[in-house]
């Protein structure tokens, strides 16, 4: 019964997108305010029914209701309760739900948070919005149903892959897909501008605080996905290129770029047009990763089920958003000019060369991820791209861009001058240049010009952005005059540093080695020395366990116990490491268990991570720099303001 | 409409077609991104002499597997699956299957240095940095494994990361029989 009811919220969710896809979209066309009134109330309740369509599935889940397909497939009844929750977009099929359910919530925040914006204008974004999601509930209920039935049930589940029950994957997708989806915003106000042929800076303003809030989500979940692949793969590395990586990485790219380029169209009215491109784009790449990803066309570590069949849909689905959207912008184009004149030195400069290497990065990393298909569809060979590619590539474009984050967050509008700049940053240079230098001779165990380049940078971002603080708070010096979008961006900047040092430092002088350890016996790495006490079998709720138990010392003290496991789950008969790290801000000590190598001694992989949570602490600096910025007065000002007028607000504050 | 404008929707268009294309021939079954075609399997594996991965001077050849069945696995350091699958492999040697390694497209420091990391699952690892074995053996992504039989024939080919479902589904029969 509960599975039905599923069925039929599921369908009525459908109708409601159709409707809200359709009539507010005509009804703005042809003026008719009632179907325009019609897109609020549509948005909340199709929001209401995908959200008792979740709830049913949840539902089906707790009670191991194993007649559904997908509840016996990703469950069982010995799994713990979170993860019997979490289970519910473990794979294919709840996770498309989760993310119909989180675009029409979108959706709903929007006409929520909209309430200043003129009606027409929200019509036609929950419109847009209303068809995009229509798509994605068409392909579930034809493709990826998660309420199929299955005839006859069994009376036990699969069990849900073993590599997704760990707390950090229990909000990681969520996280992930509040981003992706989360574009489909500033992609339908974009949409909407282009219909209604106004195409001033009024969509950029409104854009705005949305594309911050998805790029948050984003910004997380990457980080949650780099953080749990650490700990639970048992490798030490934070990032590996791995094709689902990627999809999740491109729109990122797209999207920073995207945040930097709408700051100049809100504040300068430049760059229109490349901002209509990019909030298309930036959704048009997390389609593409959805298809990537579950049409099984690339072979990935997350292992979805792929389909070719469901490959067609999304294919179909993707060309319908992209290309009609694309089409449009070629139509518009035209009336889309930017009437704004900028000098070669000037912000606008600068963030149109972040813009430039942003995008350059993301055909790189795009190029990287579909080489191997295009090579091999033309016949050129089997070609596979791997770490040193991107690796490489992306070292090179990056330096630049944050070299040029110190000089852009302190340059000026319209017009600056090079001694300008020059008296302003030389300070900051030199600050960052003697640090680094002092850091690279006294502070680490060897020399490394990388190392050198890297801290240089990262201390030069500091500095840099320190500098522009300073000078922004310099007329009222007082730093609570300092407007929350710029706190949101010198934060970003602060954490794009400390991520830059964090990477520096891991892999420069991480210290990895395998060493075969008896029971008893002492393993010394640096000023740090591992005791190995031998091994235990213990049993968790729904795998049995080996359990390592080494003492971590640093000198004669002793700093933690550290219990790796190798897990074996019952279920799936799959091999699981679960590291063992003693976490500090400068350095995390890692130790996984190897194989048995007979009479209690065992082969241990044991790390000496420096700097590796500045990784982690640089984008959650980032994320928390995007919400400041996302709450600025100014769009809550303008918020209470009946009909914005365009540009002039903007202009004077910048 | 602009020329300019149209650029994007142009190359939009061609990536679709390329991503149809595949989807298409993956339909048709002539296309498996994960599959080889399987005209290579129940055909004669292609005979191979590589230099051994530990040391220059020794060759690692097929000849010298002839008589019972065997795996091929060709993986490299760079290759994420090849870690996750790595655990596995070790288990199937520790049930006594030989498997012969190839470290395709790698740097041979380092793949010693992982062998050593996380123990050898290999009776034999040889060194393909020019893809000499892998163009023979139409390997196009690591890891892929082979299984030939006694009589040095083609019986299965995995692309990905080995476990026990694949085994029991794919190769585990070869074995039981001899």
């Amino acid at each position: 019964m509960i599975p039905e009811l599923g069925q039929i919220t599921l369908a009525l969710a459908l109708a409601l997108a159709l409707v809200q896809g359709i009539l507010p979209l005509w009804g703005a066309q042809r003026g008719v305010s009632s179907w325009i009134a019609l897109a609020r109330p549509l948005a909340r309740l199709q929001t209401v029914a995908l959200a008792l369509a979740f709830a049913l599935l949840t539902y089906s889940f707790l009670i191991h209701d194993f007649s559904v397909a997908y509840v016996a497939h990703n469950s069982n009844t010995r799994l713990p309760t979170q993860y019997l929750v979490s289970a519910v977009w473990g794979a294919h099929e709840g996770s498309l739900l989760l993310w119909a359910l989180i675009l029409s919530a979108w959706g709903s925040a929007v006409a929520y948070f909209s309430r200043s914006v003129p009606d027409v204008v929200v019509a036609r974004v929950l419109g847009v919005l209303g068809l995009v999601g229509v798509g994605f509930l068409l392909f579930m209920i034809l493709t990826s149903n998660p309420f199929d039935r299955l005839v006859p049930s069994p009376m036990e589940g699969r069990d849900l892959n073993p590599l997704l029950q760990d707390p950090g994957l229990v909000i990681h997708p969520p996280m992930l897909y509040m981003g992706y989806v989360g574009f489909a915003i500033p992609f339908a106000f974009a949409v909407a501008a282009m219909i209604g042929g106004q195409l001033d800076a009024a969509w950029a303003r409104w854009s705005r605080p949305w594309t911050h809030a998805a790029w948050i989500f984003l910004t997380l979940g990457i980080a949650l996905g780099s953080w749990w692949a650490y700990y639970e793969l048992g490798w030490g590395g934070w990032w590996f290129w791995d094709p689902v990586e990627n999809a999740s990485f491109l729109p990122w790219l797209v999207g920073t770029a995207l945040m930097h380029s709408l700051a100049v169209t809100e504040k300068r009215g430049a760059f229109k047009a490349w901002t209509v491109l990019l909030a298309i784009f930036a959704f048009s790449l997390s389609l593409l990763g959805t298809f990537l990803v579950r049409s099984g066309v690339l072979t990935s570590v997350h292992a979805f089920a792929s389909d070719p069949g469901r490959g067609v849909f999304i294919l179909m689905f993707l060309f319908a958003v992209v290309g009609s959207s694309l089409l449009l912008y070629a139509i518009r184009a035209n009336e889309i000019k930017s009437s704004v004149r900028f000098e070669m030195l000037s912000r606008e400069t600068f963030l149109l060369l972040n813009n430039a290497i942003l995008l350059v990065a993301t055909v790189a990393v795009l190029l990287g991820t579909l080489y191997p298909l295009i090579a091999d569809a033309l016949q050129l060979g089997k070609i596979s791209v791997g770490r040193p590619y991107f690796d490489t590539v992306f070292m090179i474009l990056t330096l630049p861009l944050v070299a040029l984050v110190g000089i852009g967050s302190i340059s000026r509008w319209k017009r600056d001058s090079g001694e300008r700049l020059w008296k302003r940053l030389r300070l900051p240079a030199l600050v960052a240049l003697v640090l680094a230098t002092a850091h690279s001779l006294l502070l680490v165990p060897f020399f490394n010009p990388l190392t050198l380049l890297g801290m240089a940078l990262g201390l030069w971002v500091v500095a840099s952005t320190l500098t522009a603080l300073r000078d922004r708070m310099r007329p009222h010096n007082n730093l609570r005059h300092i407007p929350r979008g710029f706190w949101g961006m010198a934060l970003g900047h602060l954490g794009l540093a400390v991520f830059v040092i964090g990477v520096t430092m891991v892999e420069t002088y991480s210290v990895e080695k395998d060493i075969r350890l008896a029971p008893g016996e002492t393993y010394a790495m640096g000023e740090y020395s591992f005791e190995f006490k031998g091994v235990d079998t213990v049993t968790g709720p729904n795998y049995t366990a080996f359990e390592g138990a080494v003492v971590a010392r640093h000198g004669e003290r002793e700093i933690a116990q550290l219990t790796p496991q190798k897990r074996t789950y019952l279920v799936q008969k799959m091999p699981m490491t679960e590291a063992a790290i003693d976490a500090g801000l400068f350095r995390d000590l890692y130790v996984a268990l190897g194989e048995d190598l007979g009479d209690g001694a065992w082969s241990l992989r044991v790390y000496h991570k420096p700097f590796i949570r500045w990784i982690w602490l640089g984008t959650l600096i980032m994320a928390l720099g995007g919400l400041i910025a996302a709450t600025d007065r100014r769009y809550r000002a303008l918020a209470r303001r009946a009909a914005p007028t365009a540009g002039a607000t903007g202009t004077a504050r910048g | 409409m602009s020329k300019k404008a149209i650029i994007p929707l142009l190359l939009f268009v061609a990536l679709s077609g390329l991503f149809l294309y595949v989807l298409v021939q993956m339909n048709k079954g002539e296309y498996n991104p994960r599959d080889i075609p399987t005209e290579f399997i129940g055909r004669a594996a292609p005979e191979f002499t590589l230099p051994s991965l530990f040391d220059p001077n020794q060759q690692v050849s097929s000849s010298a597997f002839e008589g019972n069945p065997w795996l091929l696995n060709v993986w490299g350091t760079w290759c994420p699956e090849c870690w996750r699958e790595h655990e596995y492999l070790l288990t199937l040697r520790q049930r006594g299957i030989p498997i012969v390694g190839i470290d395709w497209r790698d740097d041979r420091e380092e793949a010693k240095a992982m062998l050593a990391r996380l123990g050898n699952p290999f009776v034999a690892v040889g060194f393909d940095p020019d893809s000499e074995l892998a163009i023979d053996y139409g390997v196009y992504g690591a890891p892929e494994t082979f299984l030939i039989d006694a009589d040095g024939i083609i019986r299965a080919k995995h692309a990905g990361a080995m476990n026990e479902t694949v085994w029991r589904e794919k190769f585990a029969s070869h074995f039981d029989k001899g």
